[in-house]
């Protein structure tokens, strides 16, 4: 029975993090993370998804802040989005990412209203991946409190 | 394995600001057994090696503060440090790519770093290597 509920919630597992690569949250650097995983650094995709969560929310705090100023410092602005593409690059959050680059044009063109319009998206795609991140996390720790072993997906894209 | 002998003859140095960076440069470098320190910034990396450190390998952010990845290339080789210095950066414009190869990079690799980019610097290090990852 144990083994029944296992693989169950291995298939979960496999079917919820492919969801996630083709609706575009996810690309490859995320599996590239998984596969830096092993039974000497078991924690080590939590602890960069941490990672990213602690730098990401920094970044968009100082974004919300410098464009909220009355003489806007885009080279500031640009400079923090920079940082936050870096960060979703290096995670594999794709989404986040794109929004970043698009984000930046705007900052080259000083549109404002188009920045803040930009902050809003990227605000809004970091806590689609952060809610999503936190259920795979989940369904990761329940699987392992479960006696079974985080199955791993090939990327076939 | 091949891949694995060589690298645990490396000794890497990562240069970058930015937390998550260094632990995935850190475990990939640890991954085929390079034996790797950490420092946050070019006066950092200056600074350990005034020290008397040396490493067959560098990993050279590009924007930190205090002195940014330029600079501190610059420095190093002008302290006669031969050792491989790879760029890596999520910069993209070509002057700003070129300006850093110019200061003295051996290569340079677009952030993220992955298994394929390290093999490849591996393999420019010693081209007997050849990975054994698909």
């Amino acid at each position: 029975m144990q083994n029944m509920e296992v693989d169950q919630m291995q298939r979960q597992y496999l079917d919820y993090i492919k969801s996630l690569f083709l609706e575009g949250f996810l690309d490859g650097q995320f599996l590239q993370l998984q596969q830096l995983q092993d039974e000497n650094n078991p924690d080590f995709v939590v602890e960069v998804v941490s990672l990213f969560f602690e730098d990401s929310e920094r970044l968009l705090n100082d974004l919300t802040f410098a464009l909220d100023q009355k003489g806007i410092d885009f080279k500031k602005v640009d400079a923090h989005v920079h940082q936050l593409k870096g960060s979703s690059s290096s995670i594999g959050a794709q989404r986040v990412k794109n929004c970043c680059i698009a984000f930046r044009n705007f900052c080259e063109e000083q549109n404002i209203d188009e920045c803040l319009s930009c902050l809003q998206q990227v605000k809004q795609e970091y806590c689609h991946v952060k809610n999503k991140l936190e259920t795979l996390i989940r369904l990761e720790q329940q699987i392992v409190a479960a006696g079974g072993s985080i199955p791993t997906m090939e990327f076939s894209f | 394995m091949a891949r694995r002998n060589f690298g645990t003859q490396v000794t890497a140095l990562v240069v970058d600001d930015n937390a998550l960076n260094q632990k995935i440069h850190q475990r990939l470098l640890e991954s085929v057994g390079v034996r790797n320190e950490v420092v946050t910034n070019g006066k950092e990396a200056v600074d350990i090696h005034c020290h008397g450190k040396r490493f067959d390998l560098i990993l050279m952010d590009m924007d930190m503060p205090i002195m940014n990845g330029i600079q501190a290339t610059k420095e190093l080789r002008s302290m006669g440090i031969g050792s491989m210095i790879v760029g890596v950066s999520s910069r993209c414009p070509e002057t700003e790519i070129r300006k850093f190869m110019e200061s003295g990079l051996n290569d340079y690799h677009e952030k993220p770093l992955n298994t394929a980019k390290l093999n490849s610097i591996l393999h420019k290090m010693n081209p007997n290597f050849t990975s054994n990852n698909k």
